[in-house]
């Protein structure tokens, strides 16, 4: 195969990396040549990354319906599901690039926007990987920027402080992830996820019928990757982080790399350790269902309840990460069931409720930005009376917590009902009824909120907050999708089902 | 030849060293050091594998290279954000700051 021929076949599988690329280039000539636009490059950064999540949909680039393939040598996936997490990828870093623009903290530096755009490269390199090489170099490439973006604020002791735990949980997790992996490595002599697979179950394998280091290291692994996700009992990061790192930076960390782990998360333990993979005539995905159904209860209950008692908006919104997190992995847990279709339905639910927490999320913490800019506070009490102050962002903010607490017609009813859905489908009746009493006890908070921007009196309720363009176009943006979302979500949850059944079916026709 | 299994029980315990100074040390700067024990356990596993089962191909040795810049690149960042603590308030012991309540 000639060279031409190989690009032109395996470049669309990274065509939106490859304009992220190109855009942190271009910003950083010209942060550097014009250091009076600084708020142009945030607006350049949006309308890039928002064009590039069309690059999916050109014809001829975007992967075949029903189809996985392999790219760059078995580094990359091109399929349907990487498309439609790489689709919100983008989303996210266009409208944290947007909503920065009148921060105070981030928004006048370029660097900020070079910084996001990396990361955002990083989120959609990890949504695609198929070999652990290339899951281990995305997941830095993802984190790495977020910890000096955490850290962003010099001046102020919060961020600084929010960037060195950061650094010092996130960093620890991956030396564990990659400790597992490096096990995985040597048990196999393979680093593409179905090559492990294939070799742990061939009658070759150095492991024999030794179940216990195959167990090991899967551990490690969900070790990793649930501080990544921030589920409990691995979440202790997270409130801290949260409302110490500049609220931009708080949101891109909630929903970008949130939800390429969680893709990569899917593709890592369907790949992997598939019901095919039998050691010691059990089977490995018993295993890893019931670790990731246990920490879905504990990060559902733990996250909630702690929701329920914090008075800071970011650190609320932090617990209720941590639940959103369990939340999703009711869907992951449902990939226990062997059956297809069922598998098909628990990785599209995952993806659906991603897509519609990225934009519920953004649109919430958009909220907690400009209001925290005209008020100069944070505090949930000090948001009474916003209704009378800019009837406009309740209404939105209103919205978006709607979305987050599960209640139509906003997006997050949908969401939660196609995971709960999955769990049901997959034998899992009792975890979906713990995740809707779950979501009762998360009404609490969310309703509390919306109680009190509508009929608390607030004190300065005479002093309008203005709108500025930027976050009216974020608030714009976010509140449309979500709601199209709530009331049609058909489109979406067809297209993730097409890219979920594809993924499925490479698993159970992969292995012998 | 030296077995395979010195180099694994050697990487354990350099990873379970590393594993005890992140929760047992207070310093951030330790903590970091700790962290880059855990990386360099990890390595020695890719590099002894590698070499004992599968020499011929290179993906085990250019796994380890990749978590060589890694390695660099964390430490780099870490250490910025630890001298920006510094600056803030004089000490790079997590706990000690609190300016979020945990």
């Amino acid at each position: 195969m000639g060279i031409l021929e190989y690009l032109s076949a395996n470049l669309p599988a990274i065509a939106p990396e490859i304009g992220l690329t190109i855009l942190a280039m271009v910003i950083l000539l010209v942060d550097s040549y014009r250091p009076d636009a600084k708020s142009n490059i945030g607006y350049l950064a949006a309308i890039v990354m928002a064009l590039l999540a069309i690059t999916p949909f050109i014809p001829g680039w975007s992967p075949a319906m029903g189809e996985s393939s392999l790219k760059w040598g078995g580094m990359i996936r091109h399929d349907m599901l990487a498309s439609i997490f790489k689709v919100m990828i983008l989303f996210a870093g266009s409208i944290t690039s947007l909503m920065a623009v009148k921060d105070s903290a981030v928004g006048q530096k370029g660097e900020f926007y070079l910084i996001i755009t990396i990361s955002t490269l990083g989120a959609s390199l990890l949504a695609a990987s198929a070999d652990i090489v290339m899951l281990f170099v995305a997941l830095e490439t993802v984190s790495i920027p977020l910890y000096i973006l955490a850290g962003f604020s010099h001046s102020d002791a919060g961020s600084a402080e929010s960037g060195l735990k950061y650094f010092l949980f996130g960093s620890f997790a991956s030396a564990i992830l990659l400790y597992g992996l490096s096990l995985l490595f040597g048990f196999t002599g393979e680093t593409q996820l179905t090559a492990i697979a294939a070799s742990l179950t061939s009658s070759e394998s150095i492991l024999g019928t030794n179940i216990l280091p195959a167990l090991a290291a899967l551990t490690l692994v969900i070790v990793g990757f649930g501080f990544k996700i921030s589920a409990a009992p691995f979440h202790f990061w997270t409130p801290d982080v949260y409302e110490g790192a500049p609220t931009p930076v708080t949101a891109f960390i909630s929903v970008a790399s949130k939800a390429a782990s969680f893709a990569v998360l899917m593709r890592f333990f369907i790949g992997v350790f598939p019901d095919a993979v039998q050691l010691d005539g059990q089977s490995v995905q018993a295993f890893w269902t019931g670790l990731i159904t246990v920490m879905a209860v504990v990060s559902m209950t733990l996250g909630n309840v702690l929701a329920l008692r914090q008075e800071n908006m970011k650190r609320m919104l932090a617990y209720s990460s941590i639940a959103q997190a369990g939340y999703a992995l009711v869907g992951v847990a449902a990939l226990q069931s062997v059956d297809q279709a069922v598998m098909t339905s628990a990785i599209s639910s995952v993806a659906f409720y991603m897509f519609m927490y990225t934009f519920s999320n953004l649109l919430v913490f958009a909220g907690v930005i400009l209001f925290s800019e005209a008020a100069g506070t944070e505090k949930i009490s000090e948001y009474a009376g916003m209704q009378r102050r800019s009837p406009w962002l309740a209404v939105t903010m209103t919205i978006g917590l709607l979305s987050l607490a599960g209640i139509p017609p906003a997006a997050g009813f949908f969401g939660k009902f196609f995971l709960f859905q999955a769990a049901v489908q997959a034998n899992l009746a009792g975890l979906a009824i713990i995740g809707v009493l779950n979501s009762i006890v998360a009404l609490y908070y969310y309703l509390l909120v919306i109680k009190i921007m509508w009929v608390d009196p607030g004190k300065d309720e005479d002093q309008a907050i203005k709108i500025p363009a930027p976050l009216a176009w974020t608030f714009g943006i976010t509140t449309i999708v979500v709601l199209l979302l709530g009331v049609v979500p058909a489109p979406i949850i067809g297209w993730a089902r097409d890219g979920a059944a594809a993924v499925a079916q490479a698993v159970t026709i992969g292995l012998p | 030849m030296i077995p395979l299994w010195i180099y694994l029980v050697m990487a354990a315990a350099l990873f379970s060293i590393g594993t005890f100074g992140v929760l047992a040390r207070r310093n951030g700067v330790a903590v970091l050091m700790s962290v880059e024990l855990m990386l360099n356990a990890a390595n020695i596993n890719l590099v002894a594998f590698w070499r004992y089962t599968n020499p011929t191909e290179i993906n085990g040795m250019a796994f380890a290279a990749f978590v060589f810049v890694i390695a660099a690149a964390e430490a780099a960042v870490g250490l910025a954000i630890i001298i920006t603590v510094y600056r803030n308030r004089h000490s790079v012991i997590p706990e000690e700051a609190r300016t979020l309540k945990g």
